[in-house]
This record gives structure tokens, sequence and C-alpha cells, in this order.
């Protein structure tokens, strides 16, 4: 047991760490690594960097921390908008509350004690696929603040997150800000496992009403997560039957559906059709008088 | 290899360790600081066995590098003497092999000085962090809520 523990509990690479004091630091270090080839890149909650480090499927000579960066640990109104840090570890973001359909989707990530290291940056940039935290995001029409080699950028989501989050070489999420009046809208988060009540995803629905429409987002039906314009034109489409609306919604979904060892593409899109129905419940969506 | 001499404050005494950057923590305060009650499980942030303390709450010291510990409160087992968690343990029998017991102590430790009212939803989604193979669940969720109680000023 000890021998095997001293083999494994630590990873199988050495690298420069670094933990920059500003956002230009933190730039200038992951330039000077990329020009020594070094293949640097960026962390936060660094939990991914050890569980993928460990087995291989991360490598990198030069690991930049970003948790000294302050302002990725803010959370402040500012002009209507809320501003979260990406540094701010879920657990943070829970205890704050500002957010309540973040919480909501967040309290549903991990577990309790991994959430105190995992960080809303590291969610929403990382490898593995479910990305969670960025649902409401979708949802809330955010901006995502970053900071790379041209300074700071601000795009909305739908901008610049298409399956993961297109940043450029040397860029690093800093910030997201969500406008005041998405922070009140009724929402409603579901997360549905194939077993246990910790841990990935079956899928997970976050669902909000925002000027009578219903907006959702969904992670774990396909390889990414998603919004789609598509299905919710079909499921805002009150002309026709609460049936057809969901329907008509199954047959747009934006990519292929998953068939994994957490369940077949024929179950994942009956667990769906049967969110969708709990949604528009819940949310008293699209129901007549 | 990179190395790095770094200060961490262990259960209130400063310690002074060589480490290389990706050394976890866990493998740190067991190989280094010769503090085996934190225990090598999944090492995958899965089980909990490895939890200790960092600023008062809960970590799975896998899932965190020694250099990201420089500046923190690091309480491990070793750290807690007769606590109410300790006694109540005891108390109920709460272990069997006692391998994830570390573990769960540092959680319910953790969870009842940062969530004294800790509902009985609180206490669920704390104590899912951490898995028992030898399934003393019921046991040792009497003995978090027994400590709790304990620690309640009016009770
Ligand atoms: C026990 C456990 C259970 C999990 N369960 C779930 C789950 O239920 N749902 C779910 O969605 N995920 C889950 N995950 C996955 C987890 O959310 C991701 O692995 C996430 O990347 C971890 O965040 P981190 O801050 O530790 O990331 P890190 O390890 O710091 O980084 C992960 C990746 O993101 C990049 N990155 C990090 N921060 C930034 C930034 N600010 N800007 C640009 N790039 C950045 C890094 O370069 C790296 O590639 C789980 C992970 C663990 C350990
Ligand atoms: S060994 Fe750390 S969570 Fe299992
Ligand atoms: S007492 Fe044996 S693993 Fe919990």
């Amino acid at each position: 047991m000890e021998d095997k523990g001293r083999e494994s509990v630590m990873l199988p690479f050495g690298f420069d760490y670094y933990r920059p004091k500003s956002l230009e630091e933190a730039v200038t270090r992951f330039q000077q690594a990329d020009q020594s080839l070094k293949e640097p890149m960026y962390f936060s909650g660094a939990t991914e960097f050890l569980t993928l480090g460990r087995i291989n499927q991360v490598y990198t000579e030069a690991a930049i921390d970003l948790k000294g960066l302050s302002e990725g640990k803010i959370i402040q109104f500012d002009q209507g908008y809320l501003v979260l840090g990406a540094n701010l570890t879920l657990t943070e973001i829970e205890e704050a509350n500002v957010f309540p359909l973040l919480t909501s989707t967040s309290k549903e990530i991990a577990d309790h004690t991994a959430r105190g290291k995992i960080t809303l940056g590291g969610n929403i940039c990382g490898q593995i696929f479910y990305r969670e935290a960025v649902l409401p995001l979708l949802l809330a029409d955010s901006q995502m603040v970053m900071v790379g080699p041209e300074g700071i950028k601000v795009k909305p989501i739908h901008e610049i997150f298409h399956e993961r989050l297109l940043l450029q070489r040397g860029e690093y999420l800093i910030q997201v800000a969500t406008e005041s009046r998405y922070l009140d809208a009724p929402f409603i988060s579901i997360k549905r496992r194939q077993q246990w009540e910790t841990g990935y995803p079956l899928i997970t629905i976050a669902a909000l009403i925002m000027e009578n429409k219903l907006r959702v987002a969904i992670s774990g039906l396909c390889t990414f997560p998603f919004r789609s314009k598509e299905m919710e034109g079909a499921l805002n489409n009150l002309e026709v039957s609460p049936q057809e609306r969901i329907h008509n919604a199954l047959a747009s979904i934006p990519g292929p559906i998953l068939h994994d060892v957490e369940g077949s593409s024929d179950y994942r899109l009956f667990v769906l059709e049967n969110l969708l129905v709990d949604v528009c419940e819940a949310l008293k969506f699209g129901e007549r008088e | 290899m990179k190395l790095h001499t770094i200060h961490l404050n262990v259960n209130d005494e400063e310690q002074k360790v060589t480490v290389r950057s990706g050394d976890t923590l866990l493998y740190t305060i067991r190989e280094q600081l010769g503090l085996t009650g934190a225990k090598p499980g999944c090492l995958n942030g899965d089980c909990g066995a490895c939890t200790i303390q960092v600023d008062g709450w809960p970590m799975k010291s896998c899932l965190m590098m020694a250099v990201e510990a420089e500046g923190k409160q690091i309480t491990t087992i070793e750290g807690l003497n007769n606590t109410p968690i300790q006694e109540a343990f005891v108390h109920h029998f709460a272990f069997q092999c006692g391998y994830c017991t570390p573990g769960f102590i540092m959680n319910g430790h953790s969870l009842i000085q940062k969530k004294p009212d800790a509902d009985d939803s609180t206490i669920k989604e704390w104590l899912e962090s951490n898995i028992c193979r030898c399934t003393s669940y019921i046991e040792i969720e009497k003995a978090i809520k027994f400590a709790l109680g304990k620690n309640k000023p009016s009770s």
C-alpha cells in the first residue's frame, strides 16, 4: 500500500510553478514559457490538473497558478452587473449565494469538499466536458472577461463559448459579469445521475424564464454543454400542444447524443423528455389560461 | 524535477519543507512530515480518505499541491485532541477498519465549526464527500449529530 502510495501521490512530470500577482505578469509568464517550448498552462483550482496529470492526460513544464490574482476573487455589483471572479471556488459562490440559479447548479457539481477547491473558471475551461457551471451563464447572457496578450477583452458568452470557451493562446478567464435582472428570474436546475448522489451527471438541465420565454441549457446530453436557439424556439411555440413542443425540441438537439457507460443515447433522450416536462411544470410554463 | 523550499503551517507548527512542484499535499504531509493520519485512497478526489482542514474548511489533500498550501492553516487528524467529534466517534463505534475515519472526522470537525446549526440536508451534503467501504454510515451520522448537539450552547 505504502509503496504504491509513494508512486502515485505526485505528478509524474516536473514543471516550473508560478503564482503571478498581476494580470500582466500571468500573461508574461505564459509567453516566456511558450517561447521556451514549455507547453505552459494556466490553472486555478488544480483539481483537474492533478487528476488528469496523474494519468498523463495533461502535461506541462510551466504551470501558472491564477489563484494569486485578486481580480479573480471578487464578488461585486457594478453598474447593473454582478461580477464574479473566475478563481472563486464553487463553495465561495454558494456561500455568497448572489446568483441563486448558479448556486443551485453549482451545489450539485462534484461533492461538498471538492467544491471547496474546484473553481468557476476551472469548471468552465476544463477538459472534462460537463462544465455544468456554464449553464446559468449561458441562460443569463453573461459577459466573459478575459486577459491575454492583447490586454483585457469582454465578450458576450454566446460569441465566445461554443462547446468550450474559445480562448486564444495565452488568454485566460478572469471574471464573468451577469446583468442583475437575471438574478431574480424564475429558474430551476435539475441534475439526474445514473447512480450515487455526487459527481458527474447523466443529464443536467438548467432553465430560466425571461420576458415570458423559456430558456434551457443542458450538460451531459452531448459531448459539450449547450443552449440551443432551435430547441428553445420549439419549446416556446405555444401554438402547438405541450407534447408536440417537447417532441419538436428533442428533434433539434445540436449534436450526437452521448452513448456511454452512464447511459445509452435512447435512455438519455427518455430522461431529457421527462426533464423537459418537469421543467415546464415547475416553472408553470406554457400552461393554458 | 523542480524543487521549492516552502513554509507550511501544520497543526499550529511552522514547518520548512522542500517539495517538488507536483507533490500533492497528501504526499508531503505523509512522507515528509510523517503525519500519516490522512490516508491515500482513490487519489482522484472521490473517496475523502485524505481529507484534512485548510483554513478551517475540509480539503481533499490529494487535490492540492504542497506549493498551493503556503500561507494556509493546515490541520490534520494529528492536530485534534479530544474534540467532541473524536469522542462521538468512539462513543458511537463509528468505524470498523478505521481507514476512512480520519477523513470523516476532519470533514465532521469542519462541519461543526463552520455550520454549528447544520440541518439534516447540510449534514448529508457534507458527508457525501467521504466513502466508508465498511459501510459504517449510520453510526457515522449518529456520531456527527451527537457532536453537533454537544457543541450547541443551548443543549
Ligand atoms: C471529485 C470530482 C468530481 C467532479 N464532478 C463534476 C461534476 O459533477 N460536474 C462537472 O461539471 N465537473 C465535475 N468535475 C470536473 C471539474 O469541475 C473540472 O475538472 C474542473 O476543471 C476543475 O476545476 P479546477 O478549478 O480545479 O480546474 P484546474 O485543474 O485549475 O483547471 C482545469 C482546466 O481549466 C483550465 N483553466 C482553469 N482556470 C482557467 C482560467 N481561469 N482561464 C482559462 N483556463 C483555465 C486549465 O488550464 C485546465 O486545462 C469533478 C471533478 C472532481 C475532482
Ligand atoms: S485519496 Fe483523496 S479523495 Fe480519495
Ligand atoms: S471503517 Fe472501514 S472504510 Fe470506513
